[in-house]
């Protein structure tokens, strides 16, 4: 692997797998009545966030702790940086102080890209979301999670090879669905983008994905359906004429998810716009993936990390052995 | 003034003549010329132009001295082979008043080493609400010509026709920052595959040509004079080369950068490559050769946007838009144009020199090299080979986009009214 997580388009399939793999042994401490490894003991982690953002931050901090790291959480707000301070001095700072590793959430597309690129700062720099760019650990533990449904918990060492993955919403904004398409692609999945065609954005069609700009002709062909949230706020853009219309076309409700195979998952990077694009009854049903998404979150989140940081011992003392020096 | 004779230099690329300058003005041209207590040059297997002339300059003085000032952006105009620059408006204070241009004016001047040409807002601070005294600018000590809100587009189709319209009393010329305004918000970089896949906000084509599509129509309908600056896509080229089939008095720019550069440098998300109008696409740029080449497009200008490192020190987002051109132009041109074939030094003279100072209404530049006329030069090593190195620039500012890349070509010597600026490539 590489010395930071910058985008999903990034990491081999090899990458990936392993990843996957680590984070099923990470899983396994979850169940444990003590969620803690030493693996990461003396090591300072910070978590720059620039952008509002609960969930992820949360879930790289559960990491982080589940791995014994100290960690430093840095918001924008009210810091330095509201008062002019430039990404690179802030980070400067922060390295200063001896931090192994950043964290980063940053609304500018490519701010986690330049912060490791440009020599402003040694340490890796993990992608927690940059603009409408990439969100790496989010595909992730997306891929993770059709893994574990799609192919099984007992899947070590193998892809999503032949999945149908259905992508649903505002592509155009989403760095979630570049991520994904990026990753499921590099795991042999298929995948097919769904949203009005002002929401797609120009320049698409080198992906390697399918468009539709219907959603009922593609459900029944579909493994698993990943909504995205739609901001309200698009419609004053004209992206769509209104929530109503939108959500009768691309929403998820019972009835469509009835065309969906029997095996099929609905699948949501949170947070869920109830109503706009998912019904609560799809939001709420045993196919929603959406509360296993967040706790598969964590631990990829600490594969990551175990992968990139830690690695000179094996992360569990059980049965699979992880690579040791090869991982760094 | 002291006589100088320049030995042996291919004149346009032709074959070796002398050249004589006495005081200001070239005294002699041929074989042969006796040196006659003359300083003498010799200029053997080196190419000698009319001083160049750019159309497109941002000097940043008044008001952004951080970047740039009169004097250090007219020492790497003479550097880059320039004898006369025109300055853009979008100071701090906007050059939209006579007091503003004259004082820009008068410190080209003063300074010496490249005569400074302002170009005045069409509308007050660049608001596209209001005209600007565009007939006080002209009858000031500068004598204002060009008008532009450069930076910005004079998309208000009403105030962009009395525009061409209120020029015509004195000969001046609309210069147009093609950008339909609603289509580029939050636009980061050219609006394509590339962008599609680094999550930055698309400049399409389809905001600058529209643009021109509808400036050459009203430049039609009323008889005007208008000038496109910094066309820089293959759209673009197709809507200029229709205009002036039809007989629209239409003149267009491109920018050394839009020559050479595409939207792939994006990918490294430097901000040294963010620019406005953005980088477009390897289709782009040759169809913007081809359109220099066959006259199409007019001239090549710098739109030199000189910018403090911190603006560009950062993520791309945060980053201010725009490359420094002056001291690198010529050497692009030489690269993309005449290496390939598609351009000789007389079509470069042309492209740099002759036609901006006509379009420009500038007198005394762009002139023939001949007995009689001003003695504004340029020098060029063609044979030269080396790398950029920011470092060296004679401007304040080194935001240029082709450090550690190797460009042919190198000005010697530069003179205006029959002054070296420039001295074996260095400022004298």
């Amino acid at each position: 692997m590489k010395r930071h997580l910058i985008s999903a388009a990034d990491l081999t399939r090899d990458d990936a797998v392993l990843i996957l793999d680590t984070a099923e042994e990470m899983a396994r401490i979850a169940d444990r009545p003590i969620k803690k490894l030493p693996t990461l003991r003396g090591r300072t982690i910070c978590n720059l966030f620039f952008e509002d953002s609960t969930r992820t931050r949360i879930s790289f901090e559960a990491a982080e702790k589940r791995l014994s790291a100290d960690v430093i959480n840095f918001a924008a707000k009210g810091s330095s940086v509201s008062k002019g301070e430039s990404l690179k001095d802030t980070a400067q700072t922060l390295e200063a102080m001896g931090v192994d590793a950043v964290v980063i959430r940053h609304g500018a597309s490519g701010a986690p890209y330049r912060l490791a690129t440009s020599g402003w700062i040694d340490a890796p720099v993990i992608n927690a979301g940059d603009g409408t760019h990439q969100h790496p650990t989010q595909a992730l533990l997306d891929a993770f999670t059709m893994r574990r449904r799609l192919v099984g918990k007992d899947a070590l060492g193998q892809d999503l090879e032949g999945k149908r993955i259905t992508i649903v919403g505002d592509v155009l904004h989403s760095r979630v669905a570049r991520s994904n398409v990026d990753l499921l692609h590099t795991l042999g999945a298929e995948v097919t983008l769904v949203a009005p065609p002002t929401l797609v954005p120009v320049g698409v069609e080198t992906w390697p994905c399918e468009i539709s700009y219907g959603l009922d002709e593609v459900l029944p062909k579909s493994d698993a359906v990943m909504m995205l949230r739609v901001q309200r706020e698009r419609m004053n853009a004209a992206f769509f004429p209104t929530e109503r219309e939108y959500s009768r076309r691309y929403g998820l409700d019972g009835e469509r998810m009835a065309k969906m195979p029997e095996h099929a998952i609905v699948m949501h990077p949170g947070p869920m716009v109830r109503g706009m694009e998912i019904t609560a009854e799809v939001a709420d049903s045993d196919r929603c993936t959406v509360v296993e998404q967040v706790a598969n979150g964590v631990s990829i989140r600490m594969a990551v990390l175990y992968l990139l940081l830690g690695g000179s011992e094996p992360a569990v003392t059980t049965s699979t052995t992880p690579r040791t020096e090869e991982t760094k | 003034m002291s006589k100088i004779l320049i030995r042996g230099a291919k004149i346009l690329g032709g074959e070796p003549q002398d050249v004589l300058i006495d005081g200001e003005t070239i005294a002699a041209v041929g074989t042969g010329l006796p040196a006659d207590g003359a300083q003498v040059i010799e200029a053997a297997g080196q190419v000698l132009l009319p001083g160049l002339v750019d159309l497109h300059t941002h000097l940043r003085e008044p008001g952004r001295e951080d970047s740039e000032t009169v004097l250090t952006g007219t020492r790497a105009a003479a550097t880059g082979g320039y004898t006369a620059v025109f300055a853009m408006a979008n100071t701090f204070p906007v050059a939209d008043t006579a007091g503003v241009v004259e004082q820009v004016y008068r410190l080209g001047r003063e300074h010496g080493y490249c005569d400074v040409q302002p170009i005045g807002a069409v509308t007050v601070g660049l608001e596209g609400k209001q005209l600007a005294e565009l007939g006080a600018m002209h009858e000031s000590a500068a004598q204002v010509k060009v008008f532009s809100d450069d930076g910005k587009c004079v998309d208000d189709a009403v105030i962009m026709r009395r525009a061409l319209e209120y020029v015509k009393a004195f000969g001046g010329v609309v210069a147009q920052h093609a950008q339909e305004p609603r289509l580029t918000e939050g636009a980061q970089m050219n609006e394509g595959i590339v962008s599609a896949e680094l999550g930055l906000g698309g400049w399409p084509a389809v905001a600058e040509e529209s643009i021109i599509a509808r400036d050459v129509l009203l430049a039609e309908h009323v008889g005007s004079r208008v000038h496109i600056c910094h066309l820089s896509t293959a759209g673009s080229v197709e809507i200029v080369r229709w205009a002036k089939s039809r007989g629209i008095d239409v003149t267009a720019e491109v920018t050394p950068h839009h020559l050479l550069l595409t939207d792939e440098m994006v990918r490294s998300y430097n901000p040294v490559y963010k620019v406005n109008p953005p980088l477009r696409t390897e289709r782009d740029v040759m169809a913007l050769r081809e359109a220099l080449a066959d006259g199409t497009i007019d001239i090549v200008a710098t739109d030199h946007a000189p910018h403090p490192h911190e603006d560009k020190d950062c993520e791309w987002a945060a980053a201010a838009m725009g490359m420094v051109g002056l001291e690198t132009a010529l050497s692009v041109v030489q690269q993309t144009m005449v290496e390939t074939g598609l351009l000789d030094w007389a079509g470069v003279a042309d492209r740099m020199s002759s036609a901006p100072a006509r379009i420009g209404s500038l007198d005394h530049h762009g002139r023939p090299v001949s007995a009689g006329e001003p003695a504004n030069l340029t020098l060029v090593d063609t044979s030269y080979r080396g790398v950029v190195d920011p470092a060296h620039f004679a401007s304040r500012s080194r935001n240029t986009p082709y450090e550690g890349r190797e460009l042919p070509g190198r000005v010697t010597h530069t003179f205006l009214r029959g002054r070296a600026t420039v001295v074996d490539g260095k400022l004298a």
